[in-house]
């Protein structure tokens, strides 16, 4: 890992990779910011009742989330297991949580 | 550089040297005199609290002044003395038990200590501008925001300003231990200490952000009047008490999880034995931190949360008592036909168990809600958390500071003040806490200032009262122990214990840099193995090299500073105009110091291979 630190001399296959992974990033990014504007957009028209607008909203959330970490957090790369045990855990521990607080307040 | 170190040098570089260091050793050292000192502080507050309770309607404090010490008591206890030490016994350890030459981000490892002390300062400051916060540790509403004064609003910003510290020190750790270990230690190779340290420092990042959040909800509410707590417009205040309890279990396991992996490092090398089921001991720890998240609600049984949530939550608690106990058996199998060497870091780990285990009984006790209905807000709670908080947690800081000091300052602490300490501590707590169960079982109430005459009460206040001067003795004895001990006692050999473990490998105390060459790690309890099966020192793993350091750095300090006198700013802002200099200059040194940091480079500096290798081995 510390060898690919000097940016100036990379060869020819990481040069290719990065290019690739700059590509990934850019249709990831253009993907997100359609994302949101279909959401001000689903909002903002008015036309779907709320019961359909809001999974929709959380739907388009969840997929965004995902992006951020599998693309902008790298987590699809090798070497990421321990991040992704940590994030995995930190989402179950909110969950928990959110299911413990509903479950005390309308069960 | 390194071998000039013990060259005398004057005061004030050893300050400068203090102020700006990024060294995990110092960094340990800072935080235990950091958090020694509020031990001390804490200590006296239960003095306090202890002689207006010696007799009946006592009047030794006010009843108002009463609710302050109690308050400062509590929160100093777990947030300034409790927290700190733990952090300087891993500052102090990990990374040598790892194999690593510092923690992954010395600059953030400072940080997290400046933070600490300045919160634990600004909280402090309560006591001489209006008054110390009075709502309990707890900080519960609408008692907190109720309470006039300034008091709360030194509870809020100080605990938000340490919390930061603290959750940034918990990450440090964490990318630590995932990224820096030795080559050859896996995961299953780590001492368990620093498994637990792990283990602790997921709590830390998983449960911090509760309280920073309520905090930040209970700041919002007293300094510019939003209205989540208050019911009267719309608030609701359970809210806080899930927030501060969604955290706080899991702060209670923090607070024990990394001495229980201090008690598997003393047990297993005073008994010359493998540490027994080390697996199940990992995979127990695992599970209490698991477990630790599900079952805040036991602190509100008696909120009225109904029936069905009060049963979830008292069966989770009680499945806790299963991987403690797992726990507790692998010790004392452990410790079954080894050979054993009883002194002082062993002597604290003996009476730990009886007493955890009195301990997690009455917490298998409160966790029944039928049963928790009478125990509640009674000096029955209050025995039980004292018996494992001081029972598990200070019994395990001593009991690591006497097996780490020569690693820590290269000197071995006095036997003879050792044992001392011990029996007076272990005795005076046994006789202040225990018998509070069975005031607490005739009725008598926690937090009241006073009680009544005539009630059977006064017999066992008065025990009470003795067994916290005897702890108190205790700690002096060990404060001048140090200070013996650093003055004339002996140089602690680099291996003084016959240890298992990685940091026993190098001098007492290491050189700045650690590790000459990364050592390989051929299994669990390293140099053990390298004892028995090799040539008794550890294979490098690495030819010799330049080494790579971290340059000392004054911005940590200064962005703690700076948040400190923010802190001031967003307290007094509500009375004054003028306060509103200190938030905005506060920030401003805070944001200054942090541009600072982003824009100039710091790439540390190389101590060159030949100045390795001309340093004798």
């Amino acid at each position: 890992m510390a060898d690919n630190t000097n940016s100036k001399d990379v060869n020819p296959f990481q040069k290719q990779k990065n290019k690739e992974e700059m590509q990934k990033q850019l249709i990831t990014f253009a993907l997100m910011i359609v994302f949101t504007i279909i959401a001000f957009v689903v909002v903002a028209a008015g036309v779907m009742d709320s019961m359909f607008v809001i999974p929709i909203l959380l739907i388009l959330a969840v997929v965004q989330v995902g992006f951020q970490f599998y693309y902008f957090m790298h987590l699809k790369d090798k070497g990421h297991d321990m991040p992704a045990v940590m994030i995995y855990g930190g989402i179950w521990a909110a969950l928990l949580t959110l299911a413990g607080l509903g479950v005390i307040t309308w069960w | 550089m390194s071998t000039a170190a013990s060259q005398k040098r004057g005061f004030g570089t050893v300050l400068w040297d203090y102020l700006t260091t990024v060294d995990h050793k110092k960094i340990a050292h800072l935080y235990l005199f950091g958090g020694g000192f509020f031990f001390l502080l804490g200590g006296l507050e239960a003095l306090a609290i202890r002689i207006q309770l010696l007799q009946p309607e006592n009047d030794f404090v006010s009843a108002g002044f009463y609710n302050e010490i109690l308050t400062m008591h509590g929160t100093t206890m777990i947030f300034l003395a409790a927290m700190p030490l733990i952090f300087a016994i891993m500052n102090a350890v990990v990374p040598l038990q790892i194999g690593a030459r510092d923690v992954a981000f010395p600059f953030l490892n400072s940080l997290g200590f400046w933070l600490f002390l300045f919160g634990g300062l600004l909280l402090n400051c309560s006591w001489f501008l209006g008054g110390a916060p009075d709502a309990g540790w707890t900080g519960y509403v609408p008692l907190s925001i109720t309470s006039p004064g300034h008091g709360v609003d030194f509870y809020v910003m100080g605990l938000q300003i340490a919390g930061a510290g603290t959750l940034i020190g918990g990450i440090n750790f964490l990318a630590t231990i995932v990224t820096m270990r030795a080559p050859g230690m896996t995961y299953m190779r780590m001492p368990l200490f620093s498994w637990t340290t792990f283990i602790t420092s997921i709590l830390i990042l998983f449960a911090f952000p509760a309280l920073t959040v309520g905090l930040f909800l209970l700041m919002f509410d007293r300094m510019f009047g939003s209205a989540f707590f208050d019911v009267g417009l719309g608030g609701n205040a359970i809210i806080w008490q899930h927030l501060f309890w969604i955290f706080g279990h899991p702060e209670v396991y923090i607070l024990i999880l990394p001495l229980f992996g201090v008690f598997s490092e003393v047990i297993s090398t005073f008994s010359k034995k493998r540490l027994f089921g080390y697996t199940a001991m990992v995979f127990a720890t695992i599970l209490i931190a698991f477990l630790g998240f599900m079952v805040w609600a036991h602190h509100m049984f008696a909120v009225g949360l109904g029936p069905v949530a009060n049963s979830i939550f008292s069966l989770a608690t009680m499945a806790i008592a299963v991987p403690t106990g797992i726990k507790i058996f692998n010790w004392l199998a452990t410790m079954w036909g080894g050979r054993i060497t009883i002194n002082s870091a062993m002597l604290w780990t003996l009476g730990f168990i009886p007493t955890f285990t009195i301990g997690g009984m009455t917490g298998v006790m409160v966790a029944s809600v039928v049963a928790d209905y009478q125990y509640h807000d009674s000096y029955f709670v209050v025995a039980h958390f004292h018996y494992v908080i001081v029972g598990g947690t200070v019994f395990g800081i001593f009991a690591a500071l006497h097996y780490w000091w020569p690693k820590m300052f290269g000197r071995v602490l006095n036997e003879a003040m050792g044992k001392l300490t011990f029996w007076t501590f272990f005795i005076g707590f046994h006789l202040t806490f225990f018998i509070q169960h069975f005031l607490g079982l005739m009725g008598m109430p926690r937090r009241y200032w006073t009680y009544l005459e005539g009630q059977q009460l006064d017999l066992g206040n008065q025990i009470s009262t003795v067994g916290a001067f005897f702890m108190a003795f205790g700690v002096i004895v060990f404060v001048i122990n140090a200070i013996y001990t650093a003055v004339k006692g002996e140089k602690a050999a680099d291996d003084p214990w016959d240890g298992r473990t990685l940091e026993w490998s190098i001098a007492s105390p290491p050189a700045h840099y650690n590790f000459k060459q990364m050592p390989l790690v051929r299994g669990l309890d390293a140099l053990w193995i390298e004892k028995m099966e090799g040539k008794g020192r550890l294979t490098p793993a690495e030819p010799l090299g330049d080494i790579h350091m971290p340059n000392s750095s004054f911005l940590p300090f200064m962005m703690s500073l700076g948040l400190f006198i923010a802190g001031l700013g967003f307290i007094y802002q509500v009375n004054y105009n003028w306060a509103y200099i200190l938030l905005f200059g506060g920030m401003a040194i805070m944001l200054g110091s942090m541009l600072a940091r982003s824009l100039k480079d710091d790439h540390g500096y190389h101590i060159p291979k030949d100045e390795l290798e001309r340093e004798v081995d």
